[in-house]
């Protein structure tokens, strides 16, 4: 099966008078490994289950290749569904889990009965399930477990089966739903390997719902964040990391999360914070309250940065986190990463003053959106 | 102390199945024994004379016992089918679909547990002999081919089924009538077991619908049939009635015995995941 390409138009859901979906616009490219990533209640398992057909929405169009098939059944949309809790067949061996999909489009009802089913249905069809099945419980490396019930398997185990239940159909894309949550940390990073590795051998386009954006940032070709029903920013997660559409995508992306500074754009553009001035610039016409926010790994101890006391500092190995306060305002907390290797020029009572590149702050209007922020030259003293 | 703690809820238990199977163990004594030993109060086993051969085959040639039995079978068979039938589907709608009024329908369903048969009597009764249906299996059936206790008890166990299971198995391409009974009911055998066991008790020993609506002999369930076998003998023969009423009482108990695990997991379980 070709991979294809996915496009959603116009999509609005509300469920009463909850408007969960507004307007949504999306195009999926074939292959593409894309995340649906945002905090719950977000509407992003509510998108994923619309192009499954488990939804309806109401206004939009979804269409799969250039085919549309919004008002079409979901086991006729030949997509593939991993869910959060595996939803395996409790009373089916893992065998006849994987072999459902198959069995439902390629039997007829008659042959799908049991006991009578088994002398009707054609014995070369019945071959070619087995052979697949067999084939993709090769792929996901279960073969040894194909006469166990679900219920006698680890969720790494029962995940797997999901996944080969999914793959065996050959659909024309794959949903999943927060598919790694219910496994342990270590599962996890592993299982989040061997599904890029799935993608990259299959070659098929994968929607995966997270609100973990970790997952989001290591799996996905591109990232569609969402926030209060509508789609915050859609790119490449470094797109993201780097050049964070609002101040929503900035909070999200990134651990630890980036540091927001409250700062005033003045009437010239130039932007200060409790009455210090950056080298930086703004449009004249932003002018008024804002947020600048910079990364962790941003922000460097400076001669002229702004004062801030060391409150801890936790070292990971390679890194050091340095959270501190602001000596103007103590509930603005910062954190800083350095290697562990630098020292940390502290000043006798753990004062310390905290610069970064002009280049690599992210400012943010009133309405939390992007601004175009540019260095100022600077003016010798 | 802690033999005590151990065995002490199963001495609470034992004593109080003593008053509930007291009744079936002097129906038992009384069907062995002779006619002059009936009236004692002695619960001793072993009768001084010996009648149970006497009682027994008394009880089974002076009436059609056998057509008693019959009649029985069909009657709760025919019950529990259209029971099962129409109140699966129900149940399944109601705890997993969504659709108006589906709150309503739940009310209503749990107000008509708290109808009496016997509020109904009287209409059935008029129905059904306007209808020429008198005297017949259809009438000792009907009135109870819509259980609302079993769509509530099926609800109460389906609501647990993993919606997720649900969705995949669309996607997947089931029918909602094959997810309702290839993969929901299937979860919930242990509920069917225990709703049969209820059922066939409940109508197996009915002698209040069938006395109303049946006068043919060659129809009567066991239990109106044992009326009509003490009305022949004028209550004389306690020895052969309680022959009687043992042998139709023993498929009853047959049958829960074999369903027992179920049964009482599918009691048990509701609610629990």
């Amino acid at each position: 099966m070709q991979p294809q390409s996915l496009e959603l138009q116009g999509i609005e859901k509300s469920f009463g008078a909850d408007n969960v979906l507004k307007s949504i616009d999306l195009a999926i490219r074939p292959g593409e490994f894309l995340s649906l990533v945002g905090m719950s209640g977000c509407g992003k398992s509510t998108l994923l289950r619309i192009i499954a057909g488990l939804e309806t929405p109401d206004r939009g169009t979804v269409s799969i290749g250039n085919r549309q098939v919004t008002d079409v059944d979901p086991s006729e949309r030949n997509l593939a569904m991993v869910f959060q809790s595996y939803a395996l067949y409790p009373h089916m061996t893992v065998r006849e889990n994987i072999a459902t999909p198959l069995r439902m489009r390629r039997l007829s009802f008659t042959a799908r009965l049991p006991l009578i089913g088994r002398m009707i249905a054609s014995a070369d069809t019945l071959r070619d399930i087995a052979t697949s099945v067999e084939e993709a419980a090769e792929t996901l490396q279960i073969g040894h477990l194909l006469d166990r019930k679900p219920a006698q398997l680890s969720g790494g185990q029962r995940q797997r089966v999901a996944l080969a239940r999914a793959l065996v159909r050959q659909p024309a894309a794959f949903l999943m739903d927060e598919p790694l949550s219910n496994l342990d940390a270590k599962l996890r990073a592993h299982m989040r390997e061997e599904l890029t590795g799935l993608h990259r051998r299959l070659g098929a386009t994968f929607i995966y719902v997270t609100h973990d954006q970790i997952e989001a940032m290591t799996m996905s070709d591109r990232i569609a964040l969402m926030s209060e029903g509508g789609i915050e920013q859609l790119g490449t997660p470094d797109e993201l990391y780097q050049r964070p559409a609002s101040l929503t995508v900035a909070r999200f992306i990134g651990t630890p999360t980036i540091n927001l500074l409250p700062v005033e754009i003045g009437m010239s553009g130039r932007i200060s914070a409790f009455g210090q001035e950056f080298g930086l610039e703004a449009a004249a016409q932003a002018a008024g309250p804002a947020t600048l926010g910079i990364r962790a790994e941003d922000l460097r101890p400076a001669a002229d940065g702004l004062a801030v006391r060391v409150l801890r500092s936790e070292t990971y190995g390679a890194d050091r986190f340095v959270t501190c306060a602001l000596v103007q305002d103590q509930s603005v907390r910062v954190v800083m990463r350095q290697h562990a290797g630098e020292s940390l020029p502290s000043e006798a009572d753990g004062l310390l003053r905290l610069g970064f590149a002009e280049q690599r702050a992210h400012l943010f209007g009133a309405d939390g959106r992007r601004c175009d922020v540019s260095a100022r030259a600077r003016v010798a003293a | 102390m802690g033999h005590v703690r151990k065995y002490l809820p199963h001495l609470v238990l034992a004593l109080g199945a003593i008053p509930m199977l007291l009744p079936f163990y002097w129906m038992f004594l009384t069907s062995i024994r002779s006619p002059s030993e009936i009236f004692d109060v002695s619960l001793w086993p072993i009768p001084r004379q010996f009648d149970a051969v006497q009682n027994y085959s008394r009880a089974a040639s002076q009436v059609p016992m056998l057509r008693f039995m019959l009649n029985g079978v069909i009657v709760c068979g025919g019950i529990l089918i259209v029971q099962v039938l129409t109140a699966v589907p129900a149940a399944y709608a109601l705890a997993k679909l969504r659709f108006p009024a589906r709150r309503l329908m739940m009310t209503l369903i749990i107000a008509a547990l708290c109808v009496p048969m016997q509020a109904l009597a009287l209409p059935l009764f008029v129905g059904l002999a306007k209808a020429n249906l008198l005297n017949t299996y259809f009438a000792m059936m009907a009135p109870f081919f819509l259980s609302v206790f079993a769509i509530f008890l099926f609800h109460q166990s389906f609501r647990s089924y993993p919606e997720e299971v649900i969705e995949a198995a669309r996607m997947d391409g089931f029918s909602e009538m094959e997810i309702c009974w290839r993969l929901v009911l299937r979860g919930s055998l242990p509920s069917l077991a225990a709703f049969a066991v209820f059922s066939l008790v409940a109508h197996w020993n009915d002698l209040y619908w069938p006395m109303i609506v049946v006068t043919d002999t060659n129809l009567a369930p066991p239990p109106l049939g044992m009326l009509f076998f003490a009305d022949v003998e004028s209550g004389a023969n306690y020895g052969a009635l309680m022959a009687g009423a043992a042998i139709i009482t023993a498929p009853m108990v047959i049958c829960f015995l074999f369903a027992r695990r179920h049964f009482i997991a599918g009691i048990t379980m509701t609610g629990v995941k």
